[in-house]
């Protein structure tokens, strides 16, 4: 039951995000404009990173001064306002039943502070802010959702200013902006920044049309180049290959040609090319051609391993050290040094020698001794003259690169991938399509590299023992989820064994999923929880 | 120096008769204390009474010019015995901790100054942490009064209501020689809220009184004859006392309603709670005029038979509204309404649930399904709202919003510890780890998951005795230093000396007791005007007799942690070993130098601020850094690459600088994208001609990669 004498506010916050603040502006904001004001919050270990709620009832005063009986928690069906500071946050009092159609006015920033579980997954564990939007609209009486957090760090202030902008021009409390705005000056800290990002906010809530904009990043759209090699290829692009891949391969061969040169970018488009053919004659047309844009998609990536003279690479451009600069705000002409983390393995250095010298290293255990020594623990000054040289030089072998060891190795595994993906193909066209998309595991450096390999190894035989067999492009999908849920690969171990037991024991070899580094910490169905 | 700063605050302490105080419930009870004439104030910090402690650490001047004597305890148990001094003398004395886990601590001490009984008024202010939002086990503080025979106040949470149930407690005390415990639940705690205050009083005996003419009367005394003669007092004299006292003070209160077949029984602090329900149900105002009958207990322990027997008599039915289980206060109204041949139906966890926390939800349903059984007419009025809970939009969301488990801080220097042991565990296997309270025990939420057990505050070296025997592996038992000081340096360490232990304890030294807000502890490093700091825990530890000890000075070298622990389980010498890992609290030190060093960059002197950023072009969206790291500043984002699927790891602008990313990346040879930025103010003219060249060099050279790149964009 809605008493128009009380106003009742729960906002959701995250420790941390200075949820108090706006409850101590709400206090001073409505007991100067004569209502009785109850607040009242649970802190701690909440505050330290979990989700907390601060509760505020306004009342409006009486001439008998009585003093009203405010409650101390918000409750289902009794709130009028709820504010979150973060939309999982929103998502969260939905859940909790706070929001309901006839009453509330839910207020929420559409930004994202990602839960541990979300940023820990091995892949994308993002959650998909869409089911709040919906969630929100069919459970708050009104729906007002923008990104709060970029307003008040445009505005150089923290999102507790833009909430109180937003939850003022939504015009659901009795008071002016005015009053708004005395209540920030009389909090008296961060002023000026303070009612900038305020303002901000409200101009914003009162249009209120705010929604997050998906974006399409696949535009079919095939851009023209200055430059005519480029535009044989891009032309290559147009003409020999089914629409839907088309923005995949505008990607790829601008990464190519950024990784190594147009003939490279060429090779990419020849591979493409022969999989994209047996993929028409498999009827890929009723598919989409999914096989050709997984294949276009991930043989970029692939053909673009991260080597050492790639990372020196990026490391050293110009573009890279104006987005840092922008990244720490650093005004023009600031000095900043940056130093890099970097720790080069005797493999990785065989990996950019050439290919016999490379194995011969190796190989030979004084040498790679003696190379030990140099290799391991690097910090390295980029934007010092010495550290920036060095980088630099390594960055330039890329002409070389098709010389290395880790050239040879990367082309042989690509071949075998490409090949399984068309015979494959050939009898089980989901299942390839699955393939393809397997490289997705094949990510990090060193050891995670390793083990990345490892996994991925592991799924392309399971999918060799699963041609022709019912549910065959499901059950390789399930495996290569699982080799994303653990690091320590625990969870593909025992999809394997499942599988070695279903299908075809000699061809699946469980081990070699790597169960000796298993982490059984990581095993904690907690943290796999999140992948 | 405590989290937050009160210097503000303090100055309400001063406010005088008939001024309005207005601020938070915690402030009140501390305003009533001095409006009380309390002699002196023991404690120990813990959520929702750290406030308490830390306004009263503020406002030395204030309490100096009264004569008040202040205490930061060693621990609960202590903060109970300092009320010693008011068993012989006519001096008030308030202690306060957090409930149940404090009190467990302060039990022995309050048991024996619950049998001899007291002389001054002695008020034990306990800051109840149940329901949402606990850190602690859910128990109830109703059980200590009953078996010790305190008396438990539950006032309703309204500053008016605490202030006065704060000075009543203490001539409640005095009027029956019995110690008073008054319980405040946490939002209570933290309410914000006003009263209108009176004068300070000045304690009209003081503790130096005491000192030159001593008292002592061995009757007050836990011996034989005593002893026994302290169970009779108790119910001959001291109970029937407090009866006489709550009875005739009205503490416990009645409102009247017009439906006077029914009435509701509640424990004070649930009043607000009640009364919003009964006001959704259409039989109540916001002004506390009800329908139904209340009686509401600001006294929970003892219960007053006779008020019981006049509010019950004659009513068909009656409901009891008790947070929590056992249910005590139902039990005890049954017997006496039995005794006394009252017929009214009691309802009570019947309607209500047994277990939890009575939020307004819980309330609302409960009160409604007494009602309906009991007078179904008073319910015609009210409305039930439209739930939205079914609806398959909102059922979506059980998939999709994360848990936010509590994490450490950004820049916390604990975490490098736990990235060392996550590290060490991949080389050796799953150790098994004793746990202990404090920030540290967020080890066990992901991303760490290590901690095997947590047996209480201090007792993360106690709860690893049991494996002290020859094994291939051994434990690890993890304090912190406000454990320690609590009762770890006895009851771990000594203890395992005592028991030639061969095993490893890890002390989490960050300069503070931190997660009870950052109060100062023995080994803290900050000068503290009014407390002993500085006493380093090496110098305890080698004085208990243990040969081994580490000290690491700085947590976040990674490698070095990692050493230390492997080297103190991989045997070497026998006996106990030590590891010491130092740093400061991020969120104290931070508190302490940013303002320092805006300042410094404001006289224009030389200033370097550090950060860490990642290279998104080089992440390959694996997170491993994240799975040994957790901290906030470490976060996801979309990967700017068309191509890839998986978010890249990105530091926020909250990042401090505190190095853990630079060394995990080194120690687990994790990637290449991590990088240190630091960024320099004021720099020297030198600096800068050497910047300005440096950097001309390097955009040259830039320049000619740009150049090809430019040649083939699109």
């Amino acid at each position: 039951m809605s008493d128009p004498q009380r106003i009742s506010i729960a906002v959701l916050a995250i420790g941390g995000q200075g949820g108090g603040v706006l409850a101590d502006w709400l206090v001073d904001l409505a007991e100067h404009e004569g209502w009785i004001v109850q607040t009242t919050s649970v802190p701690g270990v909440a505050q330290r990173t979990g989700a907390t709620i601060y509760y505020t009832e306004l009342f409006r005063g009486e001439e008998t001064g009585r003093a009203p009986v405010l409650a101390l928690m918000p409750a289902p069906g009794d709130v009028d306002i709820v504010v979150a500071a973060e939309l999982m946050e929103a998502g969260r009092a939905i859940q909790r039943g706070l929001v309901t159609p006839e009453r509330t006015t839910l207020i929420s920033s559409s930004h994202r502070a990602y839960a541990i579980l979300e940023k820990s997954a091995m892949a994308n564990g993002m959650a998909d802010p869409e089911t709040v939007h919906a969630a929100a609209r069919v459970a708050s009486r009104r729906y007002v959702c923008f990104d709060m957090a970029s307003i008040a760090e445009d505005n150089g202030s923290v999102i507790s200013a833009s909430l109180f902008g937003a939850l003022a021009g939504a015009a659901v409390l009795p008071f002016g902006r005015e009053a708004f705005e005395a209540a920030i000056r009389r909090g008296g800290v961060g002023v000026e920044s303070s009612l900038r990002a305020f303002g901000a906010a409200c101009d914003q809530s009162q249009r209120s049309a705010g929604r997050v904009r998906r974006e399409d990043r696949q535009g079919a759209e095939i851009p023209v180049a200055r430059n005519p090699a480029v535009n044989a290829l891009l032309a290559e692009i147009r003409e020999a290959f089914p629409a839907p891949a088309h923005g995949f391969l505008v990607e790829g061969v601008r990464k190519l040609i950024d990784y190594m040169d147009i003939g490279y970018a060429h090779d990419y488009l020849r591979r493409v090319r022969s999989v994209a053919m047996l993929d028409a004659r498999c009827d890929g047309q009723r598919r989409e051609f999914r096989v050709t844009c997984e294949t276009a998609r991930y043989l970029a990536l692939r053909m673009a391993y991260e080597d050492t003279i790639r990372v020196a690479d990026l490391k050293t451009r110009a573009a890279r050290f104006d987005r840092f600069r922008r990244e720490v705000h650093a005004f023009p002409g600031q000095i900043v040094y940056v130093t890099e983390f970097l720790h080069p393995r005797v493999q990785e250095i065989a990996d950019t020698l050439p290919a016999g010298l490379g194995r011969w290293l190796l190989d030979t255990p004084w040498a790679s001794r003696a190379v030990d020594r140099l290799a391991g623990k690097r910090l390295v000054r980029t934007a010092r003259l010495r550290g920036f040289m060095a980088l630099w030089l390594i960055g330039r072998l890329g002409r070389y690169r098709r010389r290395t060891l880790r050239y040879a190795a990367e082309m042989r595994d690509i071949g075998a991938w490409l090949s399984r993906i068309e015979h494959t193909m050939l009898e089980d066209y989901d299942l390839a399509c699955e393939v393809a998309e397997c490289a997705r595991v094949l990510k990090g450096y060193g050891e995670t590299g390793e083990r990345s390999r490892r996994s991925f190894d592991a799924l392309m035989r399971a999918a060799d023992a699963l041609v022709g067999r019912p549910g065959s492009a499901a059950r390789l999908r399930a495996l290569h989820r699982a080799a994303l849920q653990d690091e320590g690969g625990c969870a593909l171990k025992a999809g394997l064994v499942e599988l070695g037991s279903s299908v075809a024991p000699a061809s699946v070899d469980p081990a070699s999923a790597d169960p000796a580094s298993a982490d059984p910490a990581s095993a904690d169905p907690a943290s796999a929880a999140g992948a | 120096m405590a989290e937050r700063s009160f210097r503000k605050e303090v100055q309400k302490l001063r406010l005088g008769a008939g001024e309005t105080f207005r601020g938070e419930g915690i402030l009140a009870v501390t305003k009533a204390l001095l409006q009380s004439g309390v002699g002196y104030v023991a404690g120990y910090q813990g959520a929702p009474i750290s406030h308490l402690m830390d306004v009263l650490a503020d406002a030395r001047d204030i309490l100096s010019e009264l004569g008040v004597h202040f205490e930061t305890s060693a621990n609960e148990a202590t903060a109970a015995a300092t009320l010693a001094a008011s068993v012989n003398y006519p001096i008030r004395g308030a202690a306060t901790w957090k409930s149940t886990v404090g009190t467990n601590v302060a039990s022995d001490a309050l048991a024996n100054l619950a049998s001899g009984g007291v002389t001054g008024g002695a008020l034990i202010v306990i800051g109840e942490d149940y329901g949402e939002g606990s850190s602690i086990m859910q128990e109830r503080t109703h059980a200590f009064a009953m078996k010790s025979q305190v008396w438990l106040l539950d006032p309703r949470p309204n500053l008016p209501s605490i202030v006065s149930m704060v000075e009543k407690g203490f001539e409640l005390s005095e009027a029956s020689n019995t110690p008073v415990m008054l319980e405040l639940r946490i939002r209570a705690c933290h309410v914000h809220g006003h009263f209108v205050a009176r004068d300070n009083v000045r304690p009209p005996f003081t503790l130096q009184e005491a000192l030159v003419t001593p008292r002592r009367d061995t009757g007050r005394i836990v011996l034989p004859p005593a002893s026994f003669q302290h169970e009779k007092d108790k119910i001959e004299k001291r109970w029937p006392a407090a009866v006489k006292f709550i009875a005739g003070h009205g503490l416990n209160e009645f409102f009247d309603g017009d439906a006077a077949d029914v009435g509701i029984i509640l424990q004070g602090g649930l009043y607000n709670g009640v009364l919003r329900a009964l006001e959704r149900l259409g039989l109540a105002n916001a002004f506390g005029n009800t329908r139904v009958p209340l009686y509401v207990l600001n006294v929970t322990y003892p219960l007053i038979d006779a008020e019981v027997v006049r509010f019950c008599a004659g009513r068909r039915a009656v409901l009891l509204v008790e947070e929590g289980q056992p249910d005590y206060i139902e039990q005890n109204l049954h017997a006496i309404l039995r005794k006394a041949d009252v017929h009214t139906a009691l309802s009570g966890k019947d309607v209500l649930p047994m277990a939890g926390e009575y939020t307004g939800e819980v309330l609302l349903c409960g009160l409604r399904a007494f009602l309906d059984r009991h007078a179904p007419r008073l319910l015609q009025a009210s409305p039930a709202h439209s739930s939205v809970a079914a609806h398959p939009a909102v059922q979506a969301l059980a998939g999709v919003v994360p848990q936010r488990p509590a994490g450490f801080c950004t820049g916390c220097p604990e975490r490098p510890i736990f990235t060392a042991m996550k590290l060490m565990e991949k080389e050796l296997g799953p150790l098994h780890v004793s746990a202990d309270i404090g920030c540290h025990l967020f080890s066990i939420l992901p991303p760490f998951n290590i901690g095997n057990t947590t047996m209480g505050y201090g007792l993360g070296g106690a709860a690893a005795s049991a494996f002290n025997v020859e094994a291939p592996r051994k434990a690890i038992a993890i304090m912190g230093d406000g454990g320690f000081w609590h009762n770890g340096l006895t009851s771990g360490i000594g203890n395992s000396v005592f028991n030639r232990s061969d095993g490893v304890t890890l002390i989490v030294d960050n300069g503070y007791s931190a997660a009870t807000g950052g109060q100062d502890v023995l080994s803290s490093r900050a000068a503290n005007p009014t407390r002993s700091t500085n006493n380093p825990i090496e110098q305890a530890v080698r004085g208990v007799g243990v040969k081994q000890v580490t000290t690491i000075t700085r947590t976040y070298d990674v490698e070095r942690m990692r050493q230390a622990l492997r080297e103190a389980l991989d045997g070497g010498q026998p006996g106990h070993k030590v590891i010491v890992a130092q740093s400061e609290c991020m969120l104290n030190r931070q508190r302490r130098v940013k303002p320092l060093m805006k300042q410094a960059i404001q006289k224009g002197e030389r200033v370097v601020r550090e950060r860490f950023v990642v290279d998104p072009d080089t992440c390959t969206g694996d997170h491993a850094c994240v799975r040994i790291s957790g901290c906030p500043s470490l976060t996801i984002r979309p990967n700017p690459d068309p191509l890839r699927v998986d978010p890249v790891t990105h530091v926020d602008d909250s990042c401090v600088g505190c190095g853990l990313c630079g060394e995990a990346a080194h120690a687990a040879a994790l990637c290449p994208s991590f990088m240190r930025a630091e960024i320099v103010f004021n720099p020297g003219p030198w600096e800068k001609f050497r910047n300005r060249v440096r950097t001309r060099v390097i955009r040259a050279l830039q320049r000619q990669v740009r150049r090809r790149l430019d040649r083939y964009a699109f």
